[in-house]
């Protein structure tokens, strides 16, 4: 067994020094109806590395790989191009193979990239403070509905209907046990979203309204009314964003009055991976909340000797410390994902943070205009970043997804799978496109998707 | 040249000050391999990348709705050979299990298996989309069930939710189940009894959850006061929290009768399963009586912690409770396909309590603890088990002759053994020792947890160490514990060697300073 140092004579050896005469003798607090008399049955015994890869390849060769083919999916997951650096450096021993910081003397090196990180994603939100990540951009919005209780002591929060349907969801069936109601409607097909019904929904027993940004059709739009109404009646805004790169393009919400801001932080670094692990991202404009924030955060101070050094901070907020009272019940956090971003962000930097977002819009555009040719569809933006909702004339986008799927294009993410049975709804398909879709894959997907709606019924 | 340099180290800092170092001041502050290094956005700009991409072309049409950021956003770049050594130099500064002995109690330090990282970097699993057509991602489906098969044959559990992101998002999963099987037959409960050495998120999630918390005591022999429990149940109690074996070490051998009176008084056993990787392949928690129980995959089963996470918190369900798990869920039809139950399968979904997150859990830690059970297998893992409890039992008897341990007397430990601070000489404390061990080349235990020792310090060797590395840190813990019951005073300064020396975490909370300004 590979990764057991123990031979059979230090295990004697060791049982002497102990005194005991057998394992079994380390084990006799378990009572007798839980002893097992040996190793789990219908389970396999200890396999070499090479039985294993076996094992996993042949589970592996059983997916479709985005990379293979003509890719359009988006929808909070994005494939971007990340570079060899990044998987490099996140699999030194000292990063994988750390703790939470709670030594800072011999933690540094994490300490100061999670500084880093919490520098570039308050930046990048137009934010006071970043905090060092939570789990994915769905749990950072529910935490961001409850911090929002918390701050204005109401329990009400209204989300836009183009809110990512999962987020919502997630809101949903954390607000149940909590007692929060929650306001939530379906996204309205227009080409842009629709402020005035989700502004008259604010009330003043209302503690957030929380929009999506770009939103869940890739539609943007100014968020300073939002932000007025909301602050009009003593709520907070929360923006929800779950493609960073955008925000190489667009205005951040911190500009636009948004309260607390949080995301999903994939697209840089991370990858796909089936949805997981992910990294949640969570910033607040003014700094006055941020002893109300969920989740670790990093601080500067000196050492001794007056050098700088960073440590973990304001942890009286956090559930080690004060249990029952804290602000959320959060221990781990995303770390190595937030290593895997900010070592992507800093090779981008500014420059290439803006040209890359560039890169990703006109390719967007051109995708556009394309399938705008195809027969029987319509694309329904006014403004996109990298991802924009077509509507298929009369025809099912779910069926159509399935079948240029097996026509060997991953097409997108229809409505359909994210609302399914609305059926105002099932038409549309949301078609993303980032700086690794090539031209041939962007004709490649129109002339799958005219061929489909032709021999869709 | 004695410019300042950046990282906070200055010309007119005399190593020698230190006391310890000693030799000549270095211009650079570096002191061979012991390398400083500067923030990012010291050394970055904003004009220069480490990605070669096509340069903006600012007469481009643009369909941003008018919202173009005009502004500069404030970031910085490196290129890729400064990037490199940007991140080399300050992953230096961390102490990894792969560097050495890491003894962190409760937070299960052992070696992290390469193939595990090869495999869940297979483009199979790697690059694909959580919402890709379920006929396209079959493999990964597959992945899940066989996860979760593994999980439930080694908790002898007949339920399993995957989708929490972390442990304490595995007990959140867990809380709600209950809360959700309790208010189906319309009885409110309020109150989650959880004892007073648990793990500081059991009453956080309990509260978060809607309870109000109650602690239980625990017994002069390191265990849950069984009778104090027995006392408080009743009709407005929702359920209990016990970890087992339980963060003094030990295992609760009244577990069983604890879970019966529990289910008697009609309220639910939550089991925190943080310490699952002493009895894995050997107990299985579901002949204790417990309904559900949260499984660490970076704790027991390898997946590496990386800095803070991420985790992963599956958790495993009892007949009474597996209907309340959380979507989505995999399921696999008659023609042997795996299928996503999410919430359009009304039917299907029963009086699931809903969705926790995005998605379906975390596929990569999935993939990496998959490849773990799969290289250890039944029997291996019944060693592991085996070996972790007698590595933490051969430190308690090396070390109680000299060492507080409070609970040595009540049997034998399981994963971790348990000390305490007193007959400390000069107003030495645990974080002292903690320290000093820093200086011998160690991470330190786990200290001030659990709170009912008082100075805890919390050791947890793990299976993946060999004997001499354990003799040797043996000798180490021993020599500082020695320095300690003297008094010596030189141990209030430790460490001395470290790339820093102890950090003033009062300052940094009374003016935090979050971000890099500038």
């Amino acid at each position: 067994m590979r990764y057991l140092p123990l031979t059979d004579t230090d295990r004697a050896d060791m049982l002497t020094k102990i005194g005991a005469a057998s394992i079994d003798d380390l084990f006799v607090d378990v009572p007798a109806i839980a002893q097992l008399d040996g190793p789990i049955r219908d389970l396999p015994l200890h396999a070499s590395e090479m039985a294993v890869e076996r094992h996993m390849k042949k589970l592996a060769a059983k997916n479709l790989v985005a990379g293979d083919v003509p890719f359009f999916l988006g929808a909070g997951a994005y494939r971007h191009h990340v570079p060899a650096s990044v998987d490099t450096i996140i699999q030194r021993g000292e990063f994988l193979t750390a703790y939470t910081p709670y030594q800072p003397e011999i933690a540094q090196g994490t300490l100061q990239m999670l500084f880093e990180f919490q520098t570039q994603v308050a930046r990048l939100y137009g934010c006071a403070v970043a905090n060092a990540s939570l789990y994915d951009g769905s749990t950072a919005c529910w935490e961001a509905v409850a911090m929002a209780a918390r701050v204005t002591k109401r329990t009400r929060a209204v989300l836009s209907g183009a809110l990512h349907p999962h987020y919502a969801e997630v809101v949903k069936t954390m607000a149940q046990f909590t007692g929060y109601t929650i306001g939530d409607a379906l996204p309205s097909i227009t080409p842009d979203p629709e402020l005035s019904g989700l502004i008259s929904r604010i009330d003043e027993d209302t503690a957030c309204v929380v929009v999506q940004y770009p939103d869940i059709l890739g539609r943007i739009s100014d968020l300073t009314p939002i932000a007025e109404a909301a602050h009009a009646k003593g709520a907070l805004l929360v923006v929800v964003n779950t493609e960073p790169v955008a925000l190489g393009a667009i205005k951040s919400p911190g500009e636009m009055g948004a309260d607390i801001v949080v995301g999903e932080g994939q697209s840089l670094g991370v990858g796909l991976q089936f949805g997981g692990p992910y990294l949640g991202l969570f910033a607040v404009r003014d700094p006055k909340h941020v002893r109300q924030m969920p989740g670790r955060l990093c601080g500067e101070t000196t050492d001794a000797e007056g050098k700088r050094g960073f440590v973990l901070t304001l942890s009286t907020r956090e559930q080690h410390i004060r249990r029952e009272k804290a602000t959320s019940n959060i221990c781990t956090n995303s770390g190595l994902c937030a290593l895997a971003f900010t070592v992507h962000m800093t090779l981008l930097g500014e420059r290439g943070l803006r040209e890359l977002a560039a890169e990703n819009h006109r390719l967007a555009c051109l995708a556009a205009d394309r399938l705008a040719k195809v027969p029987g569809v319509r694309v329904l933006n006014n403004g996109f970043f990298n991802e924009f909702t077509v509507m298929l004339d009369g025809k099912p986008a779910r069926e159509i997804v399935r079948d240029l799927a097996d026509r060997g294009v991953l097409a997108g993410v229809s409505l359909g799978r994210l609302y399914p049975g609305v059926a105002a709804l099932e038409q549309a398909l949301l078609v993303a496109v980032t700086e690794t879709t090539t031209e041939e894959d962007i004709e490649r997907l129109a002339a799958e998707l005219a061929a489909s709606l032709k021999e869709t019924v | 040249m004695n410019a300042p340099n950046k990282s906070g180290w200055k010309p007119e800092m005399q190593i020698a000050e230190s006391g310890f170092l000693g030799g000549p001041v270095t211009t650079t502050g570096n002191r061979a391999l012991m390398l400083e290094e500067p923030l990012l956005f010291e050394i970055g700009r904003a004009d220069v990348t480490g990605v070669d991409l096509p340069a903006v072309d600012p007469q481009a049409p643009t369909r941003l709705g008018g919202l173009a950021r005009s502004e500069a956003i404030g970031l910085v770049g490196l290129t890729e050979p400064e990037t490199v050594r940007h991140y080399t130099r300050l992953s230096r500064q961390n102490y990894g299990i792969d560097l050495g002995f890491f003894p962190l109690g409760s937070c299960t330090m052992k070696h992290n298996p390469r193939l595990n990282e090869k495999m869940a970097r297979l483009p199979g699993f790697a690059d694909i989309h959580p919402l890709q057509p379920q006929s396209t991602v079959q493999g990964a489906l597959e992945v899940i069930s066989q996860l979760g098969e593994w999980l439930c044959k080694l908790t002898g559990m007949p339920g399993v939710a995957m989708s929490p992101k972390a442990g304490a998002h595995g007990e959140l999963c867990g809380i709600l189940a209950i809360r959700a099987a309790h208010t189906a037959r319309g009885d409110a409960r309020e109150v989650v009894l959880v004892p007073e050495s648990a793990h500081g998120t059991n009453p956080a999630t309990a509260a978060f959850a809607g309870y109000r918390v109650e602690d239980i005591p625990a017994t002069a022999e390191g265990r849950v006061d069984v009778a104090a429990l027995k006392a408080r149940l009743g009709p407005d109690v929702a359920g209990v929290m016990i970890t087992n074996p339980n963060t003094c070490g030990l295992f609760e051998k009244d577990f069983r009768e604890i879970a019966d009176a529990v289910h008697a008084a009609g309220g639910y056993v939550y089991c925190d399963g943080a310490n699952f990787n002493a009895i894995v392949g050997r107990v299985r928690p579901g002949d204790l009586g417990v309904d559900a129980m949260h499984i660490n995959l970076h704790k027991t089963f390898s997946t590496p912690h990386g800095g803070g996470g991420p985790g992963s918190g599956p958790v495993v369900f009892s007949e009474a409770l597996a209907p309340y798990a959380p979507l989505p869920f995999v399921r696999q039809d008659g023609d042997g396909a795996f299928y996503l139950v999410e919430e359009e399968h009304t039917e299907e979904r029963g009086p699931s309590f809903g969705r926790m997150t995005a998605f379906h859990g975390q596929m990569g830690m999935f993939t990496r603890a998959l490849t773990y059970m799969l290289s250890h297998g039944a029997d291996g893992l019944k060693q592991v088990a085996e070996d972790a409890v007698l590595n933490a039992n051969y430190i308690l008897r090396s070390m109680e002759d000299i060492l507080h341990a409070p609970f040595a007397a009540s049997g034998p430990c399981m994963h971790e053994a348990l000390f305490g601070d007193k007959d400390f000489g000069g107003g030495l404390s645990t974080l002292d020792v903690a320290k000093g061990l820093i200086d011998e080349g160690y991470h330190p235990m786990t200290v001030y947890f659990p709170l009912v020792v008082h100075g805890a310090m919390l050791v947890e060797p793990t299976e993946t160490e060999s004997k001499a590395a354990i003799d040797q840190f043996i000798a180490a813990f021993r020599a500082v514990v020695e320095r300690a019951l003297a008094g010596d005073e030189a141990l209030k300064q430790a460490p001395y060697f470290a790339p820093r020396r102890r950090l003033d975490e009062t300052g940094a909370a009374r003016k935090p300073k979050l971000a890099f300004e500038g």
